[in-house]
Protein backbone atom coordinates (compact mmCIF):
# COMPACT_ATOMS: atom_id res chain seq x y z
CA UNK A 1 0.00 0.00 0.00
CA UNK A 2 1.14 3.48 -0.92
CA UNK A 3 4.50 2.35 -2.27
CA UNK A 4 3.58 4.75 -5.04
CA UNK A 5 3.54 7.59 -2.56
CA UNK A 6 7.04 6.80 -1.34
CA UNK A 7 8.24 6.49 -4.94
CA UNK A 8 6.64 9.83 -5.82
CA UNK A 9 8.25 11.45 -2.79
CA UNK A 10 11.65 10.03 -3.75
CA UNK A 11 11.25 11.11 -7.36
CA UNK A 12 10.30 14.62 -6.29
CA UNK A 13 13.27 14.75 -3.97
CA UNK A 14 15.65 13.75 -6.79
CA UNK A 15 14.04 15.71 -9.62
CA UNK A 16 13.64 18.92 -7.65
CA UNK A 17 17.23 18.99 -6.37
CA UNK A 18 18.79 21.98 -8.05
CA UNK A 19 21.96 20.00 -8.70
CA UNK A 20 20.08 17.25 -10.55
CA UNK A 21 18.02 19.74 -12.55
CA UNK A 22 21.25 21.39 -13.59
CA UNK A 23 22.63 18.05 -14.72
CA UNK A 24 19.56 17.42 -16.86
CA UNK A 25 19.82 20.92 -18.29
CA UNK A 26 23.46 20.33 -19.21
CA UNK A 27 22.47 17.03 -20.78
CA UNK A 28 19.92 18.89 -22.88
CA UNK A 29 22.40 21.52 -24.01
CA UNK A 30 24.96 19.04 -25.37
CA UNK A 31 22.91 17.80 -28.37
CA UNK A 32 22.26 21.43 -29.28
CA UNK A 33 25.95 22.28 -29.22
CA UNK A 34 26.87 19.16 -31.19
CA UNK A 35 24.16 19.90 -33.76
CA UNK A 36 25.20 23.50 -34.25
CA UNK A 37 28.88 22.59 -34.43
CA UNK A 38 28.24 19.93 -37.04
CA UNK A 39 26.01 22.28 -39.04
CA UNK A 40 28.76 24.89 -39.11
CA UNK A 41 31.50 22.43 -40.07
CA UNK A 42 29.78 20.43 -42.79
CA UNK A 43 30.74 16.77 -42.41
CA UNK A 44 33.28 15.49 -44.89
CA UNK A 45 32.45 11.97 -45.99
CA UNK A 46 35.69 10.00 -45.95
CA UNK A 47 34.58 6.44 -46.26
CA UNK A 48 36.94 3.69 -45.17
CA UNK A 49 36.66 2.00 -41.84
CA UNK A 50 35.48 4.27 -39.14
CA UNK A 51 33.76 3.63 -35.84
CA UNK A 52 30.02 3.67 -35.69
CA UNK A 53 30.31 7.28 -34.54
CA UNK A 54 31.93 8.20 -37.85
CA UNK A 55 29.25 6.31 -39.74
CA UNK A 56 26.62 8.41 -38.01
CA UNK A 57 28.46 11.57 -38.93
CA UNK A 58 28.42 10.59 -42.59
CA UNK A 59 24.68 10.09 -42.46
CA UNK A 60 23.92 13.32 -40.66
CA UNK A 61 24.26 15.65 -43.62
CA UNK A 62 21.51 13.68 -45.30
CA UNK A 63 19.19 13.31 -42.34
CA UNK A 64 18.76 15.27 -39.09
CA UNK A 65 17.49 12.17 -37.28
CA UNK A 66 21.08 10.97 -37.09
CA UNK A 67 21.91 13.79 -34.73
CA UNK A 68 20.15 11.71 -32.05
CA UNK A 69 22.52 8.76 -32.56
CA UNK A 70 25.53 11.06 -32.65
CA UNK A 71 24.41 12.77 -29.46
CA UNK A 72 23.69 9.50 -27.66
CA UNK A 73 27.01 7.91 -28.63
CA UNK A 74 28.94 11.05 -27.71
CA UNK A 75 27.23 11.57 -24.37
CA UNK A 76 27.49 7.88 -23.49
CA UNK A 77 31.24 8.24 -23.09
CA UNK A 78 31.06 10.52 -20.08
CA UNK A 79 28.07 12.81 -19.68
CA UNK A 80 25.27 10.28 -19.28
CA UNK A 81 27.35 8.08 -16.94
CA UNK A 82 28.10 11.13 -14.79
CA UNK A 83 24.42 12.05 -14.62
CA UNK A 84 23.49 8.53 -13.55
CA UNK A 85 26.47 8.25 -11.20
CA UNK A 86 25.49 11.41 -9.32
CA UNK A 87 21.99 10.17 -8.59
CA UNK A 88 22.93 6.53 -7.99
CA UNK A 89 25.98 7.29 -5.87
CA UNK A 90 23.98 9.75 -3.80
CA UNK A 91 20.99 7.44 -3.36
CA UNK A 92 21.84 5.67 -0.11
CA UNK A 93 25.12 7.38 0.81
CA UNK A 94 23.45 10.79 0.65
CA UNK A 95 20.73 9.72 3.09
CA UNK A 96 23.39 8.25 5.37
CA UNK A 97 25.35 11.49 5.17
CA UNK A 98 22.35 13.60 6.15
CA UNK A 99 21.43 11.09 8.85
CA UNK A 100 17.98 10.79 7.30
CA UNK A 101 18.60 7.11 6.59
CA UNK A 102 18.12 6.15 10.24
CA UNK A 103 14.87 8.09 10.39
CA UNK A 104 13.56 6.59 7.16
CA UNK A 105 14.27 3.13 8.56
CA UNK A 106 12.67 4.03 11.89
CA UNK A 107 9.53 5.28 10.10
CA UNK A 108 9.69 2.33 9.06
CA UNK A 109 10.32 2.51 5.33
CA UNK A 110 11.56 -1.10 5.27
CA UNK A 111 15.08 -1.77 4.07
CA UNK A 112 14.16 -3.76 0.96
CA UNK A 113 11.38 -1.36 0.07
CA UNK A 114 13.65 1.65 0.49
CA UNK A 115 16.26 0.09 -1.77
CA UNK A 116 13.65 -0.82 -4.40
CA UNK A 117 12.26 2.72 -4.40
CA UNK A 118 15.78 4.15 -4.64
CA UNK A 119 16.59 1.95 -7.63
CA UNK A 120 13.26 2.70 -9.28
CA UNK A 121 14.03 6.40 -9.11
CA UNK A 122 17.59 5.92 -10.41
CA UNK A 123 16.18 4.11 -13.47
CA UNK A 124 13.51 6.78 -13.91
CA UNK A 125 16.15 9.48 -13.78
CA UNK A 126 18.32 7.62 -16.32
CA UNK A 127 15.24 7.31 -18.54
CA UNK A 128 14.63 11.06 -18.26
CA UNK A 129 18.25 11.83 -19.15
CA UNK A 130 18.41 9.58 -22.22
CA UNK A 131 15.03 10.70 -23.53
CA UNK A 132 15.99 14.33 -23.04
CA UNK A 133 19.09 13.72 -25.16
CA UNK A 134 17.06 12.00 -27.89
CA UNK A 135 14.26 14.57 -27.85
CA UNK A 136 16.53 17.60 -27.91
CA UNK A 137 18.77 16.03 -30.55
CA UNK A 138 15.77 15.16 -32.68
CA UNK A 139 14.40 18.69 -32.45
CA UNK A 140 17.80 20.23 -33.15
CA UNK A 141 18.42 17.77 -35.99
CA UNK A 142 15.10 18.63 -37.59
CA UNK A 143 15.81 22.33 -37.29
CA UNK A 144 19.35 22.20 -38.62
CA UNK A 145 19.29 19.42 -41.22
CA UNK A 146 16.88 17.95 -43.73
CA UNK A 147 14.57 15.26 -42.39
CA UNK A 148 13.08 12.42 -44.36
CA UNK A 149 13.15 8.67 -44.87
CA UNK A 150 16.06 7.26 -42.90
CA UNK A 151 18.94 5.54 -44.67
CA UNK A 152 20.28 3.02 -42.17
CA UNK A 153 23.92 2.05 -41.70
CA UNK A 154 23.38 -1.06 -43.82
CA UNK A 155 22.31 1.15 -46.70
CA UNK A 156 18.64 0.29 -46.56
CA UNK A 157 16.22 3.16 -46.46
CA UNK A 158 13.21 3.01 -44.17
CA UNK A 159 10.34 5.43 -43.71
CA UNK A 160 10.73 8.29 -41.23
CA UNK A 161 8.19 6.65 -38.93
CA UNK A 162 10.13 3.38 -38.96
CA UNK A 163 13.32 5.37 -38.35
CA UNK A 164 11.79 7.08 -35.33
CA UNK A 165 10.61 3.74 -33.97
CA UNK A 166 14.21 2.54 -34.18
CA UNK A 167 15.26 5.72 -32.37
CA UNK A 168 12.83 4.83 -29.59
CA UNK A 169 14.41 1.39 -29.26
CA UNK A 170 17.90 2.86 -29.31
CA UNK A 171 16.95 5.26 -26.51
CA UNK A 172 15.49 2.40 -24.49
CA UNK A 173 18.65 0.34 -25.07
CA UNK A 174 20.79 3.21 -23.79
CA UNK A 175 18.45 3.53 -20.80
CA UNK A 176 18.99 -0.16 -20.08
CA UNK A 177 22.74 0.40 -20.17
CA UNK A 178 22.39 3.29 -17.74
CA UNK A 179 20.04 1.30 -15.51
CA UNK A 180 22.73 -1.38 -15.17
CA UNK A 181 25.26 1.32 -14.29
CA UNK A 182 22.74 2.64 -11.77
CA UNK A 183 22.65 -0.75 -10.04
CA UNK A 184 26.42 -0.68 -9.67
CA UNK A 185 26.14 2.85 -8.28
CA UNK A 186 23.44 1.79 -5.84
CA UNK A 187 25.64 -1.04 -4.56
CA UNK A 188 28.61 1.30 -4.06
CA UNK A 189 26.30 3.78 -2.38
CA UNK A 190 25.38 1.29 0.35
CA UNK A 191 29.03 1.03 1.35
CA UNK A 192 29.64 4.58 2.46
CA UNK A 193 28.05 7.66 3.93
CA UNK A 194 29.99 9.96 1.62
CA UNK A 195 27.94 10.47 -1.53
CA UNK A 196 30.81 12.15 -3.33
CA UNK A 197 33.02 9.14 -2.70
CA UNK A 198 30.43 6.78 -4.15
CA UNK A 199 29.97 9.00 -7.22
CA UNK A 200 33.71 9.26 -7.80
CA UNK A 201 34.22 5.52 -7.36
CA UNK A 202 31.55 4.77 -9.94
CA UNK A 203 33.07 7.21 -12.43
CA UNK A 204 36.53 5.75 -11.95
CA UNK A 205 35.00 2.35 -12.63
CA UNK A 206 33.40 3.61 -15.86
CA UNK A 207 36.58 5.23 -17.13
CA UNK A 208 38.71 2.22 -16.19
CA UNK A 209 36.30 -0.07 -18.01
CA UNK A 210 36.37 2.15 -21.09
CA UNK A 211 40.16 2.27 -21.07
CA UNK A 212 40.53 -1.49 -20.71
CA UNK A 213 37.99 -1.94 -23.48
CA UNK A 214 40.25 0.08 -25.78
CA UNK A 215 43.47 -1.80 -25.05
CA UNK A 216 43.89 -4.37 -27.85
CA UNK A 217 45.96 -6.69 -25.62
CA UNK A 218 43.04 -6.93 -23.20
CA UNK A 219 40.62 -7.73 -25.97
CA UNK A 220 39.48 -10.95 -24.31
CA UNK A 221 38.15 -9.09 -21.28
CA UNK A 222 36.08 -6.76 -23.43
CA UNK A 223 32.69 -8.49 -23.50
CA UNK A 224 32.65 -8.76 -19.72
CA UNK A 225 33.21 -5.07 -19.07
CA UNK A 226 30.23 -3.03 -17.90
CA UNK A 227 30.71 -0.41 -20.62
CA UNK A 228 31.52 -2.75 -23.54
CA UNK A 229 28.02 -3.04 -24.98
CA UNK A 230 26.87 0.52 -24.47
CA UNK A 231 27.47 1.63 -28.07
CA UNK A 232 26.11 -1.56 -29.59
CA UNK A 233 22.83 0.19 -30.21
CA UNK A 234 24.04 0.69 -33.77
CA UNK A 235 22.90 -2.91 -34.29
CA UNK A 236 19.39 -1.50 -34.32
CA UNK A 237 20.27 0.67 -37.29
CA UNK A 238 20.85 -2.18 -39.69
CA UNK A 239 18.65 -4.40 -41.78
CA UNK A 240 18.36 -7.04 -40.63
CA UNK A 241 18.81 -5.96 -37.01
CA UNK A 242 21.87 -7.57 -35.46
CA UNK A 243 19.87 -9.20 -32.68
CA UNK A 244 22.65 -11.41 -31.35
CA UNK A 245 24.84 -8.41 -30.46
CA UNK A 246 21.83 -6.60 -29.08
CA UNK A 247 20.79 -9.51 -26.91
CA UNK A 248 24.31 -10.04 -25.64
CA UNK A 249 24.35 -6.37 -24.67
CA UNK A 250 21.02 -6.59 -22.89
CA UNK A 251 22.14 -9.81 -21.19
CA UNK A 252 25.28 -8.07 -19.97
CA UNK A 253 23.17 -5.20 -18.56
CA UNK A 254 20.79 -7.63 -16.88
CA UNK A 255 23.63 -9.62 -15.32
CA UNK A 256 25.26 -6.47 -13.98
CA UNK A 257 21.96 -5.15 -12.66
CA UNK A 258 21.06 -8.41 -10.92
CA UNK A 259 24.55 -8.98 -9.57
CA UNK A 260 25.01 -5.54 -8.11
CA UNK A 261 21.35 -5.20 -7.15
CA UNK A 262 21.70 -8.39 -5.10
CA UNK A 263 24.92 -7.17 -3.57
CA UNK A 264 23.27 -3.88 -2.61
CA UNK A 265 20.35 -5.76 -1.08
CA UNK A 266 22.52 -8.22 0.84
CA UNK A 267 24.67 -5.44 2.17
CA UNK A 268 21.87 -3.00 2.99
CA UNK A 269 19.61 -5.48 4.74
CA UNK A 270 22.38 -6.89 6.93
CA UNK A 271 24.56 -3.92 7.86
CA UNK A 272 24.12 -1.76 10.94
CA UNK A 273 23.10 1.79 10.17
CA UNK A 274 25.64 3.81 12.10
CA UNK A 275 25.21 7.19 10.47
CA UNK B 1 3.08 -6.79 27.99
CA UNK B 2 5.87 -4.26 28.35
CA UNK B 3 6.55 -1.32 26.09
CA UNK B 4 10.18 -2.34 25.74
CA UNK B 5 11.83 -5.48 26.94
CA UNK B 6 15.25 -6.89 26.22
CA UNK B 7 16.93 -10.03 27.38
CA UNK B 8 20.69 -10.37 27.42
CA UNK B 9 20.88 -7.71 24.72
CA UNK B 10 24.51 -7.41 23.67
CA UNK B 11 26.40 -5.46 21.04
CA UNK B 12 30.04 -6.02 20.32
CA UNK B 13 31.49 -3.71 17.71
CA UNK B 14 33.66 -5.05 14.96
CA UNK B 15 36.70 -3.67 16.75
CA UNK B 16 35.88 -5.98 19.65
CA UNK B 17 34.59 -3.29 21.98
CA UNK B 18 31.63 -4.40 24.07
CA UNK B 19 29.24 -1.44 23.71
CA UNK B 20 26.20 -3.07 25.30
CA UNK B 21 26.71 -5.95 27.69
CA UNK B 22 23.80 -8.28 28.41
CA UNK B 23 21.19 -5.78 29.41
CA UNK B 24 17.66 -6.73 30.47
CA UNK B 25 15.41 -3.73 30.05
CA UNK B 26 11.81 -3.79 31.22
CA UNK B 27 9.91 -0.61 30.42
CA UNK B 28 6.34 -0.76 31.73
CA UNK B 29 3.52 0.49 29.50
CA UNK B 30 2.50 4.01 30.40
CA UNK B 31 5.75 4.81 32.18
CA UNK B 32 8.13 7.65 31.55
CA UNK B 33 11.41 5.79 31.60
CA UNK B 34 14.63 7.70 32.01
CA UNK B 35 17.51 5.85 30.36
CA UNK B 36 20.52 7.34 32.07
CA UNK B 37 24.23 7.05 31.77
CA UNK B 38 27.31 9.04 30.83
CA UNK B 39 28.16 9.63 27.18
CA UNK B 40 29.63 6.47 25.74
CA UNK B 41 27.89 4.13 28.17
CA UNK B 42 25.93 2.37 25.41
CA UNK B 43 22.61 4.21 25.48
CA UNK B 44 22.48 5.16 21.83
CA UNK B 45 23.70 1.75 20.68
CA UNK B 46 20.91 0.18 22.73
CA UNK B 47 18.35 2.52 21.15
CA UNK B 48 19.69 1.71 17.68
CA UNK B 49 19.17 -1.97 18.39
CA UNK B 50 15.67 -1.35 19.76
CA UNK B 51 14.75 0.41 16.52
CA UNK B 52 16.28 -2.25 14.28
CA UNK B 53 18.99 0.09 12.97
CA UNK B 54 21.75 -2.05 14.43
CA UNK B 55 21.64 -5.78 14.88
CA UNK B 56 22.44 -7.28 18.29
CA UNK B 57 25.44 -9.56 18.64
CA UNK B 58 23.36 -11.68 20.97
CA UNK B 59 20.20 -11.40 23.06
CA UNK B 60 16.72 -10.32 22.12
CA UNK B 61 14.65 -7.17 22.17
CA UNK B 62 10.99 -6.45 21.67
CA UNK B 63 8.92 -3.32 21.25
CA UNK B 64 5.26 -3.44 22.31
CA UNK B 65 5.56 -7.20 22.43
CA UNK B 66 6.89 -7.51 18.87
CA UNK B 67 10.38 -8.96 18.49
CA UNK B 68 12.97 -6.67 16.91
CA UNK B 69 14.57 -6.32 14.44
CA UNK B 70 12.40 -8.89 12.60
CA UNK B 71 9.19 -7.06 13.44
CA UNK B 72 10.51 -3.64 12.40
CA UNK B 73 8.05 -3.08 9.58
CA UNK B 74 5.07 -4.23 11.63
CA UNK B 75 5.65 -2.33 14.86
CA UNK B 76 7.78 0.76 14.21
CA UNK B 77 4.87 2.83 12.89
CA UNK B 78 3.45 2.63 16.42
CA UNK B 79 6.73 4.00 17.77
CA UNK B 80 7.97 7.55 17.40
CA UNK B 81 11.68 8.15 17.75
CA UNK B 82 14.47 10.64 17.94
CA UNK B 83 17.87 9.00 17.56
CA UNK B 84 21.18 10.75 18.05
CA UNK B 85 19.99 14.21 17.20
CA UNK B 86 17.67 15.47 14.49
CA UNK B 87 18.37 14.70 10.81
CA UNK B 88 16.49 16.21 7.91
CA UNK B 89 17.05 17.38 4.33
CA UNK B 90 18.60 20.84 4.63
CA UNK B 91 17.17 21.99 1.30
CA UNK B 92 13.57 21.16 2.25
CA UNK B 93 11.24 23.24 4.39
CA UNK B 94 10.17 21.91 7.80
CA UNK B 95 6.73 20.79 6.63
CA UNK B 96 8.17 19.18 3.47
CA UNK B 97 10.64 17.27 5.60
CA UNK B 98 7.81 15.84 7.67
CA UNK B 99 5.90 15.02 4.47
CA UNK B 100 8.93 13.11 3.25
CA UNK B 101 9.04 10.87 6.33
CA UNK B 102 5.29 10.45 6.25
CA UNK B 103 5.43 9.37 2.60
CA UNK B 104 7.89 6.64 3.53
CA UNK B 105 5.36 5.18 5.98
CA UNK B 106 3.30 2.62 4.11
CA UNK B 107 0.63 2.57 6.81
CA UNK B 108 0.12 6.35 6.96
CA UNK B 109 -3.00 7.71 5.32
CA UNK B 110 -2.00 10.16 2.58
CA UNK B 111 -5.39 11.86 2.76
CA UNK B 112 -4.74 13.07 6.29
CA UNK B 113 -1.02 13.80 5.82
CA UNK B 114 -1.38 17.55 5.56
CA UNK B 115 -3.59 17.81 8.63
CA UNK B 116 -1.32 15.53 10.65
CA UNK B 117 1.79 17.49 9.67
CA UNK B 118 0.14 20.76 10.63
CA UNK B 119 -0.94 19.32 13.95
CA UNK B 120 2.52 17.93 14.72
CA UNK B 121 4.16 21.25 13.87
CA UNK B 122 1.62 23.04 16.00
CA UNK B 123 2.30 20.77 18.96
CA UNK B 124 5.98 21.65 18.97
CA UNK B 125 5.35 25.31 18.21
CA UNK B 126 6.87 25.32 14.73
CA UNK B 127 3.81 26.17 12.69
CA UNK B 128 5.17 29.62 11.91
CA UNK B 129 8.39 28.07 10.54
CA UNK B 130 6.65 25.35 8.50
CA UNK B 131 7.72 26.83 5.16
CA UNK B 132 11.21 27.78 6.27
CA UNK B 133 14.07 25.65 4.99
CA UNK B 134 15.53 23.28 7.58
CA UNK B 135 18.96 24.75 6.80
CA UNK B 136 17.87 27.99 8.44
CA UNK B 137 16.45 26.40 11.60
CA UNK B 138 18.10 27.04 14.96
CA UNK B 139 19.31 24.08 17.00
CA UNK B 140 16.24 24.20 19.21
CA UNK B 141 13.93 24.30 16.19
CA UNK B 142 15.71 21.30 14.66
CA UNK B 143 15.26 19.36 17.86
CA UNK B 144 11.57 20.26 17.99
CA UNK B 145 11.07 19.31 14.35
CA UNK B 146 12.54 15.91 15.16
CA UNK B 147 10.04 15.51 17.98
CA UNK B 148 7.29 16.61 15.59
CA UNK B 149 8.33 13.80 13.24
CA UNK B 150 7.80 11.43 16.14
CA UNK B 151 4.32 12.83 16.65
CA UNK B 152 3.11 12.54 13.03
CA UNK B 153 0.83 9.73 14.07
CA UNK B 154 -0.67 8.63 17.36
CA UNK B 155 2.07 6.55 18.95
CA UNK B 156 2.03 4.01 21.74
CA UNK B 157 5.68 4.51 22.49
CA UNK B 158 8.07 7.40 21.95
CA UNK B 159 11.82 6.86 22.12
CA UNK B 160 13.79 10.04 22.60
CA UNK B 161 17.56 9.90 22.56
CA UNK B 162 19.00 12.93 24.36
CA UNK B 163 16.14 15.22 23.32
CA UNK B 164 17.58 18.17 25.22
CA UNK B 165 21.10 17.88 23.87
CA UNK B 166 22.45 21.28 22.94
CA UNK B 167 19.35 23.14 24.07
CA UNK B 168 19.41 26.21 26.28
CA UNK B 169 17.59 26.04 29.64
CA UNK B 170 14.46 27.51 28.08
CA UNK B 171 14.50 24.90 25.30
CA UNK B 172 15.14 22.14 27.82
CA UNK B 173 12.10 23.25 29.80
CA UNK B 174 9.96 23.27 26.66
CA UNK B 175 11.02 19.75 25.73
CA UNK B 176 10.30 18.60 29.26
CA UNK B 177 6.82 20.11 29.10
CA UNK B 178 6.28 18.39 25.77
CA UNK B 179 7.31 15.02 27.18
CA UNK B 180 4.90 15.51 30.10
CA UNK B 181 2.15 16.28 27.63
CA UNK B 182 2.92 13.20 25.52
CA UNK B 183 2.96 11.02 28.62
CA UNK B 184 -0.33 12.52 29.78
CA UNK B 185 -1.91 11.15 26.59
CA UNK B 186 -1.01 7.66 27.75
CA UNK B 187 2.02 7.23 25.49
CA UNK B 188 4.97 5.41 27.02
CA UNK B 189 8.04 7.60 26.87
CA UNK B 190 11.58 6.22 26.84
CA UNK B 191 13.98 9.11 27.17
CA UNK B 192 17.75 8.87 27.36
CA UNK B 193 19.95 11.46 28.97
CA UNK B 194 23.37 11.81 30.49
CA UNK B 195 21.96 14.27 33.00
CA UNK B 196 19.74 12.95 35.75
CA UNK B 197 18.57 16.46 36.60
CA UNK B 198 17.01 16.85 33.15
CA UNK B 199 14.67 13.90 33.46
CA UNK B 200 14.36 13.43 37.21
CA UNK B 201 11.22 15.57 37.42
CA UNK B 202 9.35 13.75 34.67
CA UNK B 203 10.39 10.11 35.05
CA UNK B 204 8.48 7.38 36.80
CA UNK B 205 11.20 4.80 36.17
CA UNK B 206 14.91 4.90 35.48
CA UNK B 207 17.53 2.59 34.08
CA UNK B 208 21.15 3.49 34.65
CA UNK B 209 23.88 2.43 32.24
CA UNK B 210 27.57 2.26 32.97
CA UNK B 211 30.09 1.05 30.39
CA UNK B 212 27.52 -1.03 28.57
CA UNK B 213 25.91 -2.56 31.64
CA UNK B 214 22.53 -1.77 33.16
CA UNK B 215 23.59 -1.10 36.74
CA UNK B 216 20.16 -0.12 38.06
CA UNK B 217 16.58 -0.37 36.90
CA UNK B 218 13.43 0.49 38.80
CA UNK B 219 11.13 3.26 39.93
CA UNK B 220 12.52 6.49 41.38
CA UNK B 221 11.50 5.57 44.96
CA UNK B 222 13.33 2.28 44.46
CA UNK B 223 16.42 4.17 43.38
CA UNK B 224 16.14 6.38 46.46
CA UNK B 225 15.93 3.35 48.71
CA UNK B 226 19.26 2.08 47.43
CA UNK B 227 20.91 5.07 49.03
CA UNK B 228 21.88 4.57 52.68
CA UNK B 229 21.33 7.48 55.08
CA UNK B 230 24.37 8.42 57.09
CA UNK B 231 24.74 9.96 60.53
CA UNK B 232 27.22 12.75 60.62
CA UNK B 233 28.73 14.16 63.82
CA UNK B 234 30.71 17.36 64.16
CA UNK B 235 33.25 17.09 66.88
CA UNK B 236 36.78 18.07 67.80
CA UNK B 237 37.64 14.42 68.31
CA UNK B 238 36.82 12.61 65.04
CA UNK B 239 38.82 9.46 65.73
CA UNK B 240 37.13 8.78 69.05
CA UNK B 241 33.72 9.53 67.56
CA UNK B 242 34.34 7.12 64.67
CA UNK B 243 35.36 4.45 67.18
CA UNK B 244 32.10 4.94 69.08
CA UNK B 245 30.09 4.69 65.85
CA UNK B 246 31.86 1.46 64.94
CA UNK B 247 31.27 0.22 68.46
CA UNK B 248 27.53 0.81 67.95
CA UNK B 249 27.68 -1.56 64.99
CA UNK B 250 27.35 1.13 62.31
CA UNK B 251 29.00 0.33 58.99
CA UNK B 252 31.56 2.40 57.12
CA UNK B 253 32.51 4.72 59.98
CA UNK B 254 34.87 7.43 58.80
CA UNK B 255 36.70 10.18 60.61
CA UNK B 256 37.15 13.52 58.90
CA UNK B 257 39.93 15.85 60.08
CA UNK B 258 39.42 19.59 60.07
CA UNK B 259 40.47 21.13 56.79
CA UNK B 260 40.00 17.87 54.94
CA UNK B 261 38.10 19.39 52.08
CA UNK B 262 36.90 16.12 50.66
CA UNK B 263 33.13 16.17 50.29
CA UNK B 264 33.27 19.88 50.74
CA UNK B 265 33.09 20.17 54.53
CA UNK B 266 35.97 21.57 56.44
CA UNK B 267 34.44 20.63 59.73
CA UNK B 268 36.12 17.91 61.73
CA UNK B 269 33.84 15.01 62.51
CA UNK B 270 32.83 11.46 61.83
CA UNK B 271 30.14 9.74 59.85
CA UNK B 272 28.73 6.27 59.31
CA UNK B 273 25.84 4.50 57.63
CA UNK B 274 22.83 4.75 59.92
CA UNK B 275 21.25 1.47 58.97
CA UNK B 276 18.56 0.35 61.43
CA UNK B 277 19.95 2.28 64.39
CA UNK B 278 17.94 5.16 65.78
CA UNK B 279 19.67 8.52 65.46
CA UNK B 280 18.53 9.54 68.98
CA UNK B 281 20.28 6.56 70.50
CA UNK B 282 23.44 7.15 68.47
CA UNK B 283 23.58 10.73 69.64
CA UNK B 284 23.04 9.70 73.28
CA UNK B 285 25.76 7.05 73.06
CA UNK B 286 28.21 9.58 71.65
CA UNK B 287 27.54 12.02 74.45
CA UNK B 288 27.75 9.19 77.00
CA UNK B 289 31.16 8.23 75.59
CA UNK B 290 32.34 11.72 76.34
CA UNK B 291 32.49 12.99 72.77
CA UNK B 292 31.91 16.70 72.53
CA UNK B 293 29.12 16.85 69.97
CA UNK B 294 28.99 20.18 68.17
CA UNK B 295 26.52 19.12 65.52
CA UNK B 296 24.58 16.04 64.62
CA UNK B 297 22.68 15.24 61.42
CA UNK B 298 21.13 12.42 59.42
CA UNK B 299 21.93 12.88 55.73
CA UNK B 300 20.07 11.15 52.88
CA UNK B 301 21.94 11.08 49.57
CA UNK B 302 20.39 13.07 46.75
CA UNK B 303 19.37 11.26 43.57
CA UNK B 304 22.30 12.98 41.93
CA UNK B 305 24.68 11.43 44.48
CA UNK B 306 23.16 8.01 43.86
CA UNK B 307 23.40 8.50 40.12
CA UNK B 308 27.03 9.53 40.30
CA UNK B 309 27.65 6.61 42.65
CA UNK B 310 26.27 4.28 40.00
CA UNK B 311 27.91 5.78 36.95
CA UNK B 312 31.18 7.08 38.34
CA UNK B 313 32.39 10.66 38.42
CA UNK B 314 32.10 12.96 35.44
CA UNK B 315 35.03 12.23 33.18
CA UNK B 316 35.64 8.75 34.46
CA UNK B 317 34.35 7.07 31.32
CA UNK B 318 35.82 3.61 31.32
CA UNK B 319 36.21 1.70 28.10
Amino acid sequence: MSAGRFYASELRLVLLRRRNLLLLAVTAVFPLIIGIALRLAAPRPEGGDGGSGLAFFNQLAGNGVFLTFIALSTLLVLVLPVVVAVVAGDSVAGEAGYGTLRYLLAVPAGRTRLLAVKYGVIVTFALCATFIVSAVALAAGAALFPVGPVTLLSGTTVSLAAGLLRLLFVTLYVTAAMAALGAIGLAISTLTEHAIGAIATLMILVVTSEVIDNVPQLHAAGPYLPTHWWLSFDSLLRVPVDTSTLLRGLLSFAVYAVLFGSFAWARFTSADVTS
Amino acid sequence: MTAISTSGLTKRFRGGQLAVDHIDLAVPLGSVYGFLGPNGSGKTTTIRMLLGLAYPTSGTASLLGVPMPDGATTVLHRVGSLVEGPAFYPFLAGADNLARYDAADRTADPATARARITEALDRVGLLAAAKKRYRHYSLGMKQRLAIAAGLLRPRELIILDEPTNGLDPQGTREVRALIRQIAADGTTVFVSSHLLAEVEQICTHVGVMRTGKLVFQGSLPELRRTGASRVSVQTADPEAAAKVLTGLGLADAQATEAGDVQAGDAQAGASAILGDASPEQVCAELVQAGIGVRGFAVVSPSLEDLFVGLTGEGFDVSG
